[in-house]
């Protein structure tokens, strides 16, 4: 299969490999697809007071459409509030990364992961608020 | 020697012609470009001379009492078509069963499927873990309705050698036919059909170095006499078995490529083995969770068929494009399925997504082998870097008790 320059750029020299301290509360953690089906994503956020994410990570076990789908979300994520970068779609990376059609699964599998981040991120700021809240 | 990229490391998919069998072919373009079945002038006679020449090499090299047993074809996909559909055809009197493993080329799979919907029985076999079937469970699957067992001889994937000889002696035994689909291991493990009891063995030239387009299906015609329905109607050419006029530099290429087959495969074996060994040791020396998929013991020379854990294939296969490989990953296939091959031994998906298949072959220098073997070390390592799974695999968290989102 012919990959896209972009798809090759991105797979050869990824963005942001690496891991985040998941037990931060500042940090979203989002871990999507299977082993079994050829492609998992991990993908972090360390989101500021402010609601913009400072940082993004990734790691991803999955071919090179989906190792340059995810390094395209982080670079996209990063400085962005958590409201933008929930606004992502997978069909905005397709178009980055010129996917073709059996590869698009790689980028719902990215958009999961960001929305699955993000998720995660809330859950654990509604978990202290209530336990703020719960301690006055 | 300077290294030329990439570096070919698929054999298995087809190999390049030998200059001595290209040498060999030349003349038939142009010069004695005579049709052999022109029985009134020299042209012709020089062609079908040239075809016999190169049908008793072949006849040779697969252990044929009689070059009479060997019919050309234009690959191994049509002659085993031909040998499945036209023992069927002719034999549907006496019989409707088939027996093949699940392990077969499509071209097997695909022609007893056909067969299926046209009324036949077909019964897939299981394998082993090491991919091998079980002699006794053909004997076992025998009725008195089975008229052939189809068992290849080495597989393509995994490289996996079938006890080809103890299927013989059940199939003798019980008076049914046997075919092989004999392509990737004639030449380079031993094989003779005479002394395994093989009645039918689909072959083809561009796996041993000769050129693509052109195949033969040896055909028994003593203790039994196998007989064909024939699947190409035309002019009768091959003894009414394949009509069709000969493709005769690609015979001539066939036979001189049979001819260095039986007189250096076993040197070649050998020399391709200890370079497999090589490259096996040096991967494994250096990295962790390395699987050989197929047997230790009976295996292609040439073949090393490697799962890569927590490494998706397809991507490895993007950071080792300096050399020529394949994968069973399902996403290198256009079903998207991984390979059916591994499914089959029981290596699970995630394994059958991470496997490589390195296929070594005659010209392959111990230059490359250092060469690959350390590409593949570094890639393995950057891409393990970047894995959620290796990652998880170090912490020690078992891989299997984790809540996939399958998608």
């Amino acid at each position: 299969m012919a990959y896209s320059d972009k798809v090759i750029e991105h797979a050869e020299n990824p963005r942001n490999v690496g891991t985040l301290n998941k037990d931060d509360d500042s940090v979203g953690t989002g871990l999507v697809g299977a082993p079994a089906c050829g492609d998992v994503m991990r993908l972090q956020i360390k989101v500021g007071e402010n609601g913009v994410i400072e940082d993004a990570k990734f790691k991803t076990f999955g071919c090179g459409s989906a190792i340059a789908s995810s390094s395209l979300a982080t670079e996209w994520i990063k400085g962005k509030s958590i409201d933008e970068a929930e606004a992502i779609k997978n069909s905005d990376i397709v178009a980055e990364l010129n996917l073709p059609p059996v590869k698009i699964h790689c980028s719902v599998l990215a958009e999961d992961a960001i929305k699955s981040a993000i998720a995660d991120y809330r859950a654990k700021q509604a978990a202290k608020k209530a336990v703020t809240e719960g301690a006055k | 020697m300077a290294l030329s990229f990439p570096i070919f490391m698929d054999y298995h998919s087809t190999t390049p012609v030998d200059p001595r069998v290209l040498e060999a072919m030349l003349p038939y373009f142009t010069q004695k470009f005579g049709n052999a079945a022109s029985r009134n002038h020299a042209y012709g006679w020089v062609a079908e001379e040239a075809v016999d020449h190169a049908r008793e090499r072949i006849a040779k090299l697969v252990g044929a009492q009689s070059e009479k047993e060997i019919v050309f074809t234009s690959g191994a996909t049509e002659s085993n078509n031909l040998a499945l559909k036209g023992v069927a055809e002719f034999y549907k009197d006496k019989g409707n069963h088939i027996i093949t493993t699940v392990l077969e080329h499509k071209a097997v799979l695909d022609t007893c499927k056909r067969l299926e919907a046209e009324g036949f029985r077909v019964t897939y076999l299981p394998v082993a873990k090491d991919g091998r079937v079980d002699p006794d469970d053909v004997k076992k699957a025998i009725t008195d309705q089975t008229i052939l067992v189809s068992v290849m001889f080495a597989n393509n994937e995994i490289g996996t050698v079938q006890p080809l000889a103890e299927i013989g002696k059940i199939t003798r035994e019980k008076g049914v036919l046997l075919h092989t689909d004999a392509v990737q291991g004639l030449g380079k493990v031993p094989f003779d059909a005479q002394a395994m009891n093989v009645d039918l063995a689909s072959i083809t030239a561009h796996k041993m170095y000769g050129p693509k387009g052109v195949g033969a299906l040896f055909v028994r015609r003593s203790k039994p006499r196998v007989r064909l329905a024939a699947q190409m109607d035309g002019g009768g050419h091959e003894r009414g078995n394949r009509s069709g006029t000969l493709n005769v530099p690609g015979i001539v290429g066939f036979g001189k490529a049979a001819q260095m087959m039986s007189e250096e495969g076993e040197a070649d074996s050998a020399k391709i083995l200890a370079l497999r060994e090589r490259l096996h040791k040096k991967i494994t020396g250096a990295l962790d969770e390395v699987h050989l998929n197929g047997s230790v013991r009976d295996r292609l020379p040439g073949n090393l068929n490697l799962s890569f854990s927590f490494v998706e294939g397809e991507a490895m296969m993007m950071a080792i494009k300096d050399v020529a490989v394949s994968s069973g990953s399902a996403c290198t296939s256009a079903s998207l399925e991984p390979s059916y091959v591994l499914r089959a031994l029981g290596v699970g998906d995630e394994l059958a997504h991470s496997s490589i298949r390195f296929g070594l072959g005659r010209f392959n220098t111990e230059e490359e082998v250092d060469f690959v073997a350390n590409l593949v070390i570094d890639k393995v390592q950057k891409l393990r870097d970047m894995s959620p799974l290796y990652e998880m695999f170090k912490e020690g968290i078992d891989l299997n008790s984790v809540q996939w989102t399958a998608h």
